[in-house]
């Protein structure tokens, strides 16, 4: 098998791409196709989520109540979390996933690429339908997207709908989860050993398999609120002889490893983008590997932190303490190794670099307000407070969507052939990098001075700091319109082309293919000669 | 230089940046030192450090964690600056080849380890001491209610105390405020003393004596609340079917101001705590007089808000 046959073969299959929108799209089995399309609809759930948080710093302004009645005002918090997590960031790196696993082990689709077709066909269905419960008799879920009983159940009949909608994103993530797992075990290219992956595989495959552990245990904690709600169970109920803080035990289990489904893909960008820009390999390609299987690991144990103000026996917390503080120390280890990687290197700031770069400072800083909230005497007072509010908006903004907008900018030309416009990336780079500072950086201080979340109107005391957050809220959400339309731009106005290695020090299988590359990339599996991949050389 | 010179010693331009810093510093330290430990201020940057042993020993694990941040964050982000000015591709930086170091990795894992044992040590000793709640003077149960607080005394000295109970909503000024417009200024609402207590102010506060070992039951009658007073140095949430015990002590007299923590529905935002500390005898007379009024009182509507809370009218 020669390199040759290879690029024959493909070419042979140029231009088989289905024709009309039903066979192209709605029966898309290619996972360029359906990268794509996870993508956009991140995008839109982005927006439609990113809406509702300008309406929340809206009426947040000024102290009073302006805009929206209490009640509606929950259901937007609940709602902005819900879409963010499982409409925007979740999706986005399956989208990702989607583009990136089968250029870079050299896969020619996804290994269950009908599967993939329904995993992402549920999503807009389910997005639809949550949202629909915005207009239903009741309103809305209103108690937070951790929805904990028994506020949750006094909800009016969208619970029923918003359970079936969770059901539906779990079953989708379950099923993107297993398609990625079987993908990277069973197709990469002869050659691509394990330990010679690309991070962002190796971080995709441990969070596929941390989305398999968590999703079921999401479900029977929904599936045991719609009983206690329509059939008289009662697992939650104190009064029936069930047990509050059940609930809040399982929704957690599945919880805590949740973030780090949201944030490993995103490490695994980091990993990718910086030693291109740096020019240099990765620092401890294997510290990193052993850094994000443990990080795995210890996401199982330590779901009561998000816990420590109900009232457990002393032992139990300082478990959860010590396990929550060890999680910074392989942590750490990612940091410095992303800043050993930049050492030395030979480095220039192009946008995706920009965004990798933010992301390192910016999750950091979460990464000490979350070592701040493992202290359990402290947490008492952070808890429920806008510090938390602070805490997990700087690693799933300035942390996760950040890694996606790196990804994208980094990806982009590669999937389209056409490089984005470098003027309004670093416009769009340095707008959201200022701006998600001045939103979020003020709610530390408004938590430590004892502002709850999830209030929409508060005491005078909050106002200035509350000001200047949603100022920050409103810049950061215009800057996203430049993001939109540089995306747009490139995809159907960019004239210039970009080469296969759109970046210099890029490298990797998907570098070795042309931009972009075509619609059914190694056919047959591609030959891998020493030099063309980032980590480990192929003649060993 | 000679230009400089020329200047008077107190023109503007010629120590701006050290007095610039110097008011800086000094404004910061302010709002840190300052953070009024019965309610929040405008700008306030900084938790409070509450008025009791327990509260400042929070206060001062915060502020060792909040150091170390710093500390780690000068050494990470000052390599990365460096680096980044350093090490550009514009400036002829090459780009060198390694791809790890054993050493220095081993280094880098090991020192946060011990960061951490000397940051779980403190905590460790304040988090056993917060929850021995053994040998309290006086206990008080705490029960949340969408969307209120009832508060019954339990016993003081040893001594049980009769039918003292009442339930504490917000004040009636902050909730006519609140309401969508109802074009009364959130700023025109203060307290006697002239502190804005815009939703931060009750009907009818809990009192409690200064330099005592108070115990909180906590629970709730519907969902889960928070209970929350800054002053105190913890929260604790109010779980129905589950009694939470906790302690505080509040060392000033004075009114220490809180909010619910946990949301708990629609008017979350409008069940404020407030709690009045008084000295031990103003609090001992304050006692025997609401012994005597419920004595007195129609018994009926204390028996409601002690056996049943849940079923109390909701506002």
């Amino acid at each position: 098998m020669s390199t040759d046959a290879a690029t024959h073969h493909d070419d042979a299959h140029h231009d088989d791409v289905p024709k009309g929108f039903v066979h192209r799209w709605l029966f898309a089995t290619n996972h360029k196709d359906i990268g794509t399309m996870y993508l956009v609809l991140a995008l839109v759930m982005f927006f439609v989520g990113g809406s509702m948080a300008m309406v929340i710093r809206a009426e947040l302004f000024e102290p009073g109540l302006q805009l929206v009645q209490p009640y509606f005002f929950n259901e937007l918090t609940t709602l902005h979390g819900l879409i963010m997590i499982f409409g925007a960031i979740m999706p986005a790196f399956v989208g990702l996933a989607n583009w990136q696993i089968p250029l870079m082990v050299g896969a020619p689709d996804m290994a269950l690429p009908r599967m993939n077709n329904l995993s992402f066909w549920l999503l807009p269905f389910a997005f639809l339908l949550i949202l629909s419960t915005l207009f239903m008799p009741g309103g809305a879920v209103a108690g937070g997207w951790v929805m904990y009983p028994p506020l949750i159940l006094q909800t009016g009949e969208s619970l029923a709908f918003t359970i079936f909608a969770i059901h539906l994103m779990g079953i989708s993530s379950i099923m993107g989860a297993i398609n990625i797992i079987a993908t990277i075990l069973n197709l990469r290219a002869p050659g691509m050993d394990l330990l010679k992956m690309p991070l962002f595989v190796w971080t995709w495959l441990i969070t596929a398999f941390l989305l398999i552990a968590i999703m079921p245990v999401l479900a029977g904690a929904m599936t045991m609120l719609l009983t206690d709600k329509y059939f008289g169970t009662n697992f939650f109920n104190a009064a029936g002889g069930g047990d509050v803080l059940l609930y809040e035990h399982i929704f957690w289990f599945f919880g805590h490893p949740e973030v780090y489904v949201m944030i490993l893909p995103a490490f695994g960008i980091i990993s990718e983008v910086i030693p291109t820009f740096a020019r240099k390999p990765i620092f401890g390609y294997k510290p990193m590997v052993y850094a994000t299987a443990s990080i795995a690991f210890l996401s199982f144990i330590v779901w009561a932190h998000h816990m420590f103000t109900v009232g457990l026996p002393v032992g139990a917390q300082l478990f959860f303490m010590y396990a929550t503080m060890l999680i910074s120390v392989p942590t750490g280890v990612k940091v410095f190794n992303w800043v050993a990687t930049m050492w030395k290197g030979s480095m220039t700031f192009e946008t995706p670099m920009l965004f990798a770069v933010a992301f390192v400072i910016l999750f950091t800083i979460g990464g000490f307000s979350g070592l701040m909230l493992g202290l359990v005497p402290a947490d008492y007072q952070y808890h429920n407070s806008y510090f938390v509010v602070a805490h997990f908006h700087y690693v799933l903004v300035s942390g996760a969507a950040f890694g996606i907008m790196t990804g994208v900018y980094y990806w982009l030309p590669k999937w389209s052939g056409h490089m984005y416009s470098e003027r309004w990336g670093r416009i769009h780079f340095w707008l959201s990098v200022i701006s998600v500072n001045v939103l979020f950086f003020p709610m530390h201080f408004l938590g430590l001075a004892g502002m709850p979340r999830r209030i929409p109107d508060y005491n005078v005391a909050f106002a200035d700091w509350n000001m200047v957050s949603s100022i920050g809220g409103f810049v950061f959400g215009a800057s996203q319109l430049i993001f939109v339309g540089n995306i747009i731009y490139t995809v159907y106005f960019a004239k210039s082309k970009v080469p296969a290695r759109v970046w210099d020090g890029a490298r990797g299988l998907e570098w070795e293919l042309p931009s972009p590359p075509p619609h059914h990339s190694y056919s047959t599996p591609p030959e891998i000669l020493p030099g063309m991949l980032a980590h480990g050389d192929i003649t060993h | 230089m000679t230009k400089c010179a020329t200047r008077p010693a107190t023109a503007p331009g010629a120590h701006w940046l050290p007095r610039t810093l110097l008011a800086l510093t000094g404004m910061l330290l302010s709002t840190v030192a300052l953070a009024n430990p019965e309610h929040p201020t405008q700008w306030q940057l900084n938790l409070t450090r509450g008025v009791s042993p327990l509260s400042h020993d929070v206060w001062d694990l915060h502020m060792a964690v909040f150091y170390v941040c710093i500390g780690i964050g000068v050494v990470v982000y000052g390599a990365m600056i460096y680096a980044m000015l350093k090490f550009r591709k514009s400036k002829g930086a090459e780009a060198a080849k390694f791809t790890h170091n054993t050493k220095i990795e081993v280094i880098w894992t090991i020192i946060p380890v011990l960061i951490l044992i000397g940051l779980a040590w403190p905590a460790t000793r304040i988090l056993v001491y917060e929850n021995n709640t053994s040998n309290s003077v006086l206990t008080v149960k705490v029960t949340g209610v969408q969307w209120k607080w009832a508060y019954d005394y339990i016993d003081y000295e040893g001594q049980p105390i009769n039918n003292v109970s009442f339930i504490s909503m917000l004040a009636t000024d902050s909730n006519d405020a609140r309401q969508m417009d109802s074009g009364i200024s959130p700023w025109s609402i203060k307290s006697r003393h002239g502190v804005d207590d815009y939703l931060l102010n009750v009907n009818k506060p809990l009192v409690v004596p200064t330099h005592t070992k108070i115990q909180f039951l906590i629970t709730a009658a519907d969902v889960i609340h928070g209970f929350w007073v800054p002053a105190l140095g913890w929260q604790a949430d109010a779980i129905p079917g589950q009694i939470h015990d906790a302690w505080g002590e509040l060392d000033k007299p004075g009114t220490y101001r809180g909010q619910c923590a946990q949301l708990c529905g629609q008017d979350h935002a409008y069940m404020p705590i407030v709690i009045r500390a008084l000295p031990r005898a103003e609090f001992r007379q304050w006692l025997a007089a609401q012994e005597n009024k419920s004595r007195m009182q129609d018994v009926s509507r204390t028996a409601q808000i002690v056996a049943a809370p849940g079923d109390a009218p909701q506002g």
